[in-house]
C-alpha cells in the first residue's frame, strides 16, 4: 500500500507543474500586455493596483521568471490581492467561501450516490421491464436537462407559486438571534433546492452507470455459484453482487467533482448562496483578475485531491490494485 | 464517412439503426432542427427584434404563441433564431474538439513511448480544472463573442475524444495491415491518416455527436450567466435571463427556451446512443 501511495503522490509532480502552466498562460491569453489590456477593460482599477499587479505577476520581467515567481507566490498560498475596492488576499476570500461549497458538494454527493445506488440496482435485476424503461428515460431527460433550468423551474413551482421554500440565500434575515432548532431548520430549508439542483445533474449519470456495473457483476460466475447454492435473491443482489459492481463507482467519484465544483458556479449564483462559485462568478464580472486566477489553481487543486481520494479508496477497496501491475 | 463502406452502411448499421426507433426520433428532431435554424426568417411570425411597448410581458396568445419578452418581443421568433446561435456553437466547437482530440490520440498512440506519456499527462492536466472554470476564467480575459465561446468550448473539451482515439489507434497499430504497409515503405504520415484513421473514426463519431449536445448546454450555460451570446442577439440561455428575472410574472419566458435545449439535447444523445449501438457488434438488439 505505501509504494502504491508513493507511486501515486510521484504522479501527482507533473501534474501539478502543468496545473501551474496552463494557469499561467491563460493570464497571458489577452493580447498585448496583460496590464494595459485589464486596465483598458476594467477602468476601476486605479494605479496602485496596477502597480501591485504588474510586481505580482513580475510583468516587467521575462516570461519564464515571471512565471518562476509566480508559482513561487502560489506556493506560499499567496494569492494577491483582489481588485474589489476592500483589496483583501484573495486567499482569506477564498478560504471564507470554501467550507459553504464543500459541504453543499459533500451533502450533494451523498445524495447522488444514495439514490443512484438503488436506481441502478433495481434498473439492471429488473432488465427490460417497464420499471427499466421508466428508469432509462428519466436517465437520457436528466442527461439533457440544463441545471440551471431546473433550478428555475423549482424556483418557480416551490418558491413563487407554492411559497414553501425561500429562493435565494442561505439564512433568513435576522435568523441569528434564533434559537438552534429554528436556526437549522431555516438552513436546511434554504438548502433543500440547492442541493436537488446540484444532485439532479450527475444522478442520471450515475445510475446508468450503476445499472451497467450490476449487470455485468450479475452474469458473473461466481453470482450463479451464489444462488445455485440456494442463496436468497436478496443476499445475492444486495450483498454479493452489489459489492463488486460498487468498485467502479468510487473512480467515478473523483471523475465527477470537476463537474459538481464547476456547477457550482451556476447554482450559487442563481440560488445566491456565498460560495466559491458565487465569489468566482462575481470575479468574472468585475474582472476581478487575482480572484479568478486564484479559484482558477484552487479548483483544480481540489480536483487533483479528490482524485487522489477516489484512487486510494479503489486501492483499499480491491487489493488487485495495490498489489497488481496498476 | 469514409469508415461506412457502402456494404457495410446498407447491410448492417441501417438495419440495425432502423429498429431503434428512439434513435431514429432523435435524428428526425435533429434534422428538423437544421431546417427550422436555417429557415428561421420565413417561420418566425415576427421580427424576433421588433419591440411592442403595447404587448410588454404578454402570456401565450393565438397572436404570440409563446408569450412576449419584458420588451413585448415575440418569444417564439426568438426562440427559433436562437437555434440558429446553438446549433453554430455545436458544431464549431465540436469540430475544435474533435480535429484537437483525434490528432493528439492518432500521435500519441502511433508512436507510443515518450510522445505519448507527454500528451497523456497533458490530458490528464487538463481533465483536472472543472471545464466550467477554465472556461469561464479565459472568458473573462476576451471580450465575450460567439467566436471566443465557440473556441474556448472546443479547447477545453477534446480530452475524451484523444483518449478515445488513442485507444482505437493502440489496437489498430498491432493489425497485420499496418505492418504490411509498413513494408511497402509508407510512411507514418501516410499510415496514421490513411490507414489508421479511416478506422477509428467510427467513435470519434458517435462522441460528437454527444458532444454536440454538451457544447449547446455549455453555451446556453454561459449565456444564462451573462457572459456568453450577448443580447439583443437571441440565444435560449439569454432568454432564459430574463426569465429569472422576471419568474415572478412570466413563467413562459423561463418555459419555451428551457424546453427548446432539452429537446434539442435529448435528440442529439439519443441519436448518438443510437449510432453507437448500431455499430457494436456486442450490441444485440
Amino acid at each position: 500500500m505505501t509504494a502504491y501511495l508513493m507511486k501515486r503522490i510521484l504522479v501527482l509532480i507533473p501534474l501539478m507543474i502543468g496545473i501551474t502552466l496552463i494557469t499561467f498562460s491563460v493570464i497571458h491569453l489577452a493580447p498585448g500586455e496583460p496590464v494595459e489590456m485589464q486596465m483598458a477593460m476594467n477602468p476601476k482599477v486605479g494605479k496602485e493596483a496596477r502597480e501591485r499587479l504588474t510586481k505580482f505577476y513580475g510583468l516587467d520581467k521575462p516570461l519564464h521568471e515571471q512565471y518562476f515567481s509566480w508559482v513561487g507566490h502560489i506556493v506560499r498560498l499567496d494569492l494577491g490581492r483582489s481588485f474589489s475596492s476592500d483589496g483583501r488576499p484573495v486567499v482569506d476570500k477564498i478560504k471564507e467561501r470554501l467550507p459553504v461549497t464543500i459541504s453543499l458538494n459533500v451533502i450533494a454527493l451523498l445524495l447522488e450516490f444514495g439514490l443512484a445506488i438503488p436506481i441502478g440496482v433495481l434498473a439492471a435485476t429488473r432488465r427490460d421491464t417497464w420499471l427499466d424503461k421508466g428508469i432509462t428515460v428519466f436517465v437520457f431527460v436528466g442527461f439533457a436537462v440544463p441545471t440551471f433550468w431546473l433550478a428555475l423551474l423549482l424556483m418557480y413551482f416551490f418558491g413563487v407559486k407554492l411559497g414553501w421554500l425561500p429562493i435565494s440565500g442561505l439564512h433568513t434575515l435576522g435568523s441569528d438571534s434564533w434559537g438552534t432548532g429554528r436556526y437549522l431548520w431555516d438552513l436546511a430549508t434554504h438548502l433543500i433546492m440547492p442541493v436537488m439542483v446540484a444532485s439532479f445533474g450527475s444522478l442520471a449519470g450515475l445510475s446508468r452507470y450503476m445499472r451497467s456495473a450490476m449487470l455485468n457483476v450479475i452474469s458473473q460466475d461466481y453470482i450463479t455459484t451464489a444462488r445455485a447454492k440456494g442463496l436468497s435473491e436478496r443476499v445475492v443482489i444486495w450483498k454479493h453482487a452489489l459489492r463488486n459492481a460498487l468498485l467502479p463507482l468510487i473512480t467515478l467519484l473523483g471523475f465527477s467533482i470537476p463537474g459538481l465544483i464547476g456547477g457550482s458556479v451556476i447554482f450559487e449564483t442563481i440560488f445566491a448562496i456565498p460560495g466559491m462559485g458565487q465569489l468566482f462568478y462575481q470575479g468574472v464580472m468585475s474582472r476581478d483578475y487575482p480572484v479568478v486566477m486564484g479559484i482558477l489553481v484552487i479548483g483544480a487543486f481540489l480536483t487533483l485531491v479528490g482524485n487522489l481520494i477516489a484512487d486510494l479508496c479503489y486501492a483499499f477497496a480491491d487489493p488487485r490494485i495495490r498489489h497488481g501491475e496498476g | 464517412m469514409m469508415a461506412f463502406k457502402h456494404t457495410y452502411f446498407s447491410a448492417i448499421f441501417w438495419p440495425r439503426m432502423r429498429r431503434n426507433r428512439l434513435a431514429l426520433c432523435g435524428g428526425s428532431i435533429v434534422l428538423a432542427l437544421f431546417f427550422v435554424s436555417l429557415l428561421a426568417p420565413v417561420l418566425a411570425p415576427f421580427d424576433p427584434s421588433a419591440i411592442n411597448a403595447y404587448a410588454v410581458l404578454s402570456p401565450p396568445t393565438w397572436h404570440h404563441w409563446f408569450g412576449t419578452d419584458e420588451l413585448g418581443r415575440d418569444v417564439l421568433s426568438r426562440v427559433l433564431y436562437g437555434s440558429r446561435v446553438s446549433l453554430k456553437v455545436g458544431f464549431v466547437a465540436v469540430g475544435i474538439a474533435v480535429s484537437i482530440g483525434t490528432v493528439v490520440g492518432l500521435v500519441s498512440g502511433y508512436f507510443s513511448g515518450l510522445v505519448d506519456a507527454v500528451l497523456m499527462r497533458a490530458v490528464d492536466v487538463m481533465l483536472c480544472f472543472p471545464a466550467f472554470f477554465l472556461i469561464l476564467a479565459i472568458i473573462t480575459f476576451l471580450e465575450p463573442s460567439i467566436w471566443y465561446i465557440m473556441m474556448v468550448i472546443g479547447l477545453t473539451g477534446w480530452m475524451g475524444v484523444a483518449r478515445l482515439v488513442r485507444a482505437e489507434t493502440l489496437s489498430i497499430r498491432e493489425m497485420d495491415y499496418i505492418l504490411a504497409a509498413r513494408c511497402i515503405g509508407c510512411s507514418n504520415t501516410r499510415i496514421i491518416f490513411h490507414h489508421i484513421l479511416p478506422n477509428a473514426v467510427s467513435p470519434v463519431l458517435v462522441s460528437a455527436t454527444l458532444g454536440i449536445a454538451g457544447a449547446i448546454l455549455t453555451e446556453s450555460a454561459l449565456s444564462f450567466l451573462g457572459i456568453g451570446v450577448q443580447p439583443p442577439t437571441p440565444s435560449w440561455g439569454n432568454i432564459l435571463t430574463s426569465g429569472k428575472d422576471y419568474i415572478e410574472f412570466a413563467w413562459w419566458l423561463s418555459l419555451f427556451p428551457g424546453l427548446a435545449i432539452l429537446v434539442t439535447v435529448l435528440s442529439y444523445n439519443l441519436f448518438g446512443e443510437g449510432i453507437r449501438d448500431a455499430l457494436d457488434p456486442r450490441v444485440k438488439r
